[in-house]
C-alpha cells in the first residue's frame, strides 16, 4: 500500500489536544507520522494548505437499513454516503428487518460492512428481543462479537422495570445504552411538535414532556444503576437540562443532538413538508436555542445524524401518513461548521464533537489521530462553498430538508484505514 | 376587483376583498335557489368531481346541489368505494382523476393538509371541502354569510365558538375568516381541547368558563362534539359536558337578546345544544344549510372564472 502524506494542514485532534500546521504520514494504514516538512519522497502527497485535518468524523446514530430495508439504504450505499460527508465510522441502528437482536444478524452486519462497506460499521444491537420491549437480548454475546452499545431506537423501552435490568446487565459487560427517550402514551398518534405551528396546521402534536419526563426517568435508571446512559437525539430545553442537571450530579450519561435539531424548527413543516418530519421532531425556537447551548456549554457530548433514509414513495403521501426521519450524513458537517461560524463554538470543539465525542459516548475505538494509530482521517475545506442537490446524494434515498441549501465546508478525502475512502470533485 | 384565486385551500390564503367578493356572489346566487326553475347555465360543459375521502353528508350534498345548479357536470367518488380502499395513493388517485379532465376537484379528507397537496400535483382548480383537523373554508364562508345576514355586518362582531376547539377545521377557518372581516372571536372548551396557540390564529380570545364565552355575545357558534372520536380521557362524561359546556335557555340569557344560535351540524342534542334552544327562534342553524348552497356556487363559480381566464 502506498504512503500518504498530508501536506501542510491545520491538524486538530481534540483527544491529542493537536491544534497545529503540520503534516500527517500515513504507511500501511496506520499514522507513523504528526510533524513539520515531512519528507515526501514516495509518497502520494495531498495538499492539505488551507485545510483542517481531523480524525475521521464518526457518527454514532445511523439507520443503515441493512439487512431488510435495501430499498432505503444498504451497508454499501449509507457508508458511500458516509465517507462523501467526512465520516470513516458510523454506528448502525438495530431497528432493521430482522432486527439486529443476535449474533446472526450483527455478524452479518459486520461481515458484509467488511466485504462492501466503504467505512468503519459498529452495529449497534437491540435491548430487547424483536424490539419487543419485553425480553433481553444475549448482551454478554454480543459484546464479544465487537457491540458496544444496544439501544432499542425507534421503539423505546416503555417498561421501567425492564430498563433497569437492561441497565444492571449491561453495566458489567461495558455495554452503553442508547436511549431514545420518548414517552408514547405521551406521543399519542402526534406527528410533528405541539405548538402553534401544529394548532395552526391542524396536525397532532407531540408534546415536549413526552422526551422530558422520559429522559428524566432514564437519567433516574442510570443514576440508580451506575450504568452508562447515552441519551440518543436530544431535542428539548428540558431534556437538555435534565442530562446538565445529571453531569453536576456525577451520573454517568452522555447525550448527542441531531444537526436538524439545532439548525431548524417546527416552522419548516410549514406547507406539510414531509422532509420536515422525523422523531423527535423539530421543536420549537427556544427549544432549538437550548440545544446550541447546549452544544456550547458541554452538555452535549456529540453531534449524530440519526440518518434515516426512506423512499420517496414514503415520504410523497399526506403529512400524517409520512414516515420520520431524514438523511444527515452528507448535510452533518457543514451545518456543524455553521455553529462555528455563528460563534457558537470554535472550531476544535466543532471537531471534538464529530470525533473523540461520538466515540467516547459509545466507547468506540476512534476518533484519534496519534502516531502508531489508525488512518482515519478527514481533510475539511472550511470555506468550500456548495450547494445541496437531494437528487445527487450518495444515499439510496433523498429525504432532506436541505435539498437547495447553500453550505460552507466540505470533506474533500475522507481516509480509512489508510486508504482514500472519498476523493471530492 | 377580480379574483385570482384558482384554488380555495383556505380562509388563511384569502384576503378581505376576496371574502367580500365571495359573500356578495353568493347574496346573489341565493335568489337562483329560490326560482322554481333553479338552475342557471353559468358551469354548462364543466365537470366537478367531489372526492369525499371521509364520510359527509352535508357538505357533499351541498357541493353537488351547487355545482348542478349552475349546469355542471357532477360526479361523487367517496372513501369506502374508491381505490384508496385498493390501497392507491393520493397522488395515484389524483393523476386518474386528472386524466378524466375535470375542471374542479372538491376534496374531503382526513388528513390536514391533502388538498394541498392535490393542488400540488393537479392541473385543475382544488377546492377544499374540509381537510382533517386544518380547514373547512366553505362552512366559514357560508356561516359569515349567514352572520352578515342576520347582523348586517361582520365588523365588530362578538363571535363565541365553544366545544371541541382542538379538533375542530369550522372553528380554525372561522378564526381566520372573522378576523380578517373585523369580527373578534372568544373560545372556550375543555382544558383538553383547547390547542396550544390558538389565539396566535387571529383576533381570538380564549376563555375557560363558557360564561364569559358568550356574555353579550352577538353570534354564539355551538360545536359538535365527535362522540365517535371521544375516549374518556378528553371529557369524563356527555352529562358533565352538557352541564358545563351546553348551550341551554338559561346560559343563553347572557348573550345579546338579538344573538344569533349556529352550528355547522350533525347536532347531538341534549349535549352541547339543548332542543329548546336547537329549535328556538334564535337559531339560524337551516339557514346556514341553506346559504352553504349559495356560498358553494359562488366558490365554484369564481375559481372557474380564474380558470378560464388562465386558458384565455
Amino acid at each position: 500500500m502506498a504512503k500518504i502524506l498530508i501536506k501542510g494542514g491545520r491538524v486538530i485532534s481534540p483527544a491529542q489536544k493537536l491544534d497545529d500546521i503540520c503534516d500527517v504520514l500515513i504507511e500501511k494504514g496506520k499514522i507513523t507520522a504528526i510533524g513539520k516538512k515531512l519528507d515526501s519522497k514516495g509518497t502520494e502527497v495531498i495538499d492539505a494548505s488551507g485545510k483542517v485535518v481531523t480524525p475521521g468524523l464518526v457518527d454514532i446514530h445511523v439507520h443503515l437499513r441493512d439487512p431488510g430495508l435495501e430499498y432505503k439504504e444498504d451497508i454499501a450505499s449509507g457508508t458511500l454516503s458516509a465517507v462523501t460527508g467526512g465520516f470513516t465510522a458510523v454506528a448502525c441502528m438495530p431497528n432493521t428487518d430482522p432486527v439486529n437482536d443476535s449474533q446472526t444478524v450483527t455478524s452479518y452486519i459486520l461481515k458484509k460492512a467488511a466485504d462492501e462497506g466503504h467505512c468503519r460499521v459498529f452495529p449497534i444491537a437491540s435491548i430487547t428481543k424483536g424490539l419487543d420491549g419485553e425480553s433481553l437480548t444475549e448482551m454478554g454475546e454480543l459484546r464479544a462479537l465487537g457491540v458496544y452499545a444496544v439501544s432499542d431506537d425507534g421503539k423505546p423501552v416503555s417498561n421501567p422495570q425492564l430498563m433497569r435490568r437492561a441497565m444492571e446487565y449491561a453495566k458489567p459487560f461495558g455495554l452503553t445504552i442508547t436511549s431514545h427517550a420518548e414517552d408514547l402514551d405521551l406521543v399519542g398518534s402526534g406527528v410533528m411538535n405541539e405548538g402553534p405551528v401544529s394548532t395552526e396546521l391542524g396536525l397532532k402534536g407531540i408534546p415536549w414532556v413526552s422526551e422530558d419526563s422520559a429522559t428524566a426517568r432514564e437519567v433516574m435508571l442510570a443514576e440508580f444503576t451506575g450504568a452508562h446512559l447515552h441519551v440518543a437525539h436530544v431535542s428539548t430545553k428540558g431534556s437538555i437540562d435534565i442530562v446538565r442537571q445529571a453531569k453536576k450530579r456525577g451520573v454517568n450519561v452522555t447525550c448527542e443532538a441531531a444537526p436538524h435539531h439545532f439548525t431548524l424548527t417546527d416552522d419548516a413543516v410549514r406547507g406539510y413538508n414531509t422532509n420536515a418530519k422525523m422523531n423527535p421532531p423539530l421543536r420549537s425556537e427556544e427549544d432549538r436555542e437550548a440545544v446550541r447551548q447546549g452544544i456550547a456549554d458541554g452538555t452535549v457530548d456529540a453531534i449524530a445524524t440519526d440518518h434515516a433514509p426512506h423512499h420517496i414513495d414514503e415520504k410523497n403521501v399526506e403529512f400524517s401518513i409520512a414516515m420520520n426521519g431524514i438523511v444527515g450524513l452528507e448535510t452533518a458537517l457543514p451545518l456543524t461548521l455553521k455553529l462555528v461560524e455563528e460563534g457558537v463554538i470554535d472550531l476544535p470543539k466543532a471537531v471534538a464533537l464529530l470525533t473523540c465525542g461520538p466515540a467516547e459516548s459509545l466507547g468506540l475505538p476512534v476518533g484519534q489521530l496519534e502516531v502508531g494509530g489508525a488512518a482515519d482521517i478527514t481533510v475539511i475545506d472550511p470555506n468550500l462553498e456548495w450547494t445541496v442537490e437531494a437528487q445527487k446524494l450518495a444515499s439510496k434515498s433523498k429525504n432532506t430538508p436541505f435539498d437547495g441549501w447553500q453550505m460552507k465546508g466540505a470533506a474533500v478525502c475522507t481516509i480509512v484505514a489508510g486508504k482514500i475512502a472519498y476523493k471530492r470533485g | 376587483m377580480s379574483f385570482t384565486h384558482k384554488h380555495i385551500l383556505g380562509i388563511e390564503q384569502l384576503a378581505k376583498e376576496d371574502i367580500k367578493l365571495i359573500l356578495d356572489t353568493a347574496d346573489a346566487f341565493k335568489e337562483v335557489n329560490s326560482r322554481e326553475i333553479k338552475k342557471v347555465p353559468t358551469l354548462r360543459g364543466k365537470t366537478i368531481i367531489n372526492a369525499f375521502f371521509e364520510a359527509s353528508t352535508r357538505t357533499r350534498l351541498s357541493f353537488e346541489i351547487a355545482g348542478k345548479r349552475l349546469s355542471a357536470d357532477t360526479v361523487n367518488i367517496s372513501g369506502s368505494t374508491s381505490s384508496v380502499v385498493k390501497g392507491e395513493t393520493l397522488e395515484d388517485t389524483a393523476k386518474n382523476i386528472e386524466a378524466m379532465s375535470p375542471d374542479i376537484i372538491v376534496i374531503r379528507h382526513g388528513h390536514s393538509g391533502s388538498p394541498h397537496y392535490l393542488a400540488e400535483r393537479v392541473g385543475c382548480s382544488v377546492i377544499n371541502a374540509g381537510d382533517g383537523t386544518h380547514e373547512h373554508p366553505s362552512q366559514a364562508l357560508l356561516d359569515l354569510m349567514t352572520m352578515r345576514e342576520h347582523k348586517g355586518s361582520i365588523e365588530g362582531l362578538e363571535v363565541a365558538i365553544v366545544g371541541d376547539i382542538a379538533h375542530s377545521r369550522v372553528v380554525r377557518s372561522n378564526i381566520y375568516a372573522l378576523s380578517k372581516m373585523g369580527a373578534r372571536v372568544r373560545l372556550c372548551g375543555p382544558g383538553t381541547m383547547l390547542p396550544i396557540g390558538i389565539e396566535r390564529l387571529g383576533n381570538v380570545e380564549v376563555c375557560t368558563d363558557m360564561r364569559e364565552a358568550i356574555k353579550d355575545a352577538d353570534v354564539v357558534m355551538m360545536l359538535r362534539i365527535q362522540m365517535e372520536r371521544q375516549s374518556n380521557i378528553m371529557i369524563p362524561s356527555l352529562r358533565e359536558y352538557a352541564r358545563f359546556y351546553g348551550l341551554n335557555p338559561t346560559n343563553l340569557l347572557l348573550a345579546k337578546p338579538d344573538a344569533i344560535v349556529m352550528h355547522p351540524g350533525p347536532m347531538n342534542r341534549g349535549v352541547e345544544i339543548s332542543s329548546v334552544v336547537a329549535d328556538g327562534v334564535q337559531n339560524v342553524i337551516l339557514d346556514q344549510v341553506e346559504n352553504g348552497v349559495a356560498v358553494r356556487m359562488a366558490l365554484l363559480y369564481l375559481v372557474s372564472g380564474v380558470e378560464s381566464m388562465q386558458t384565455k
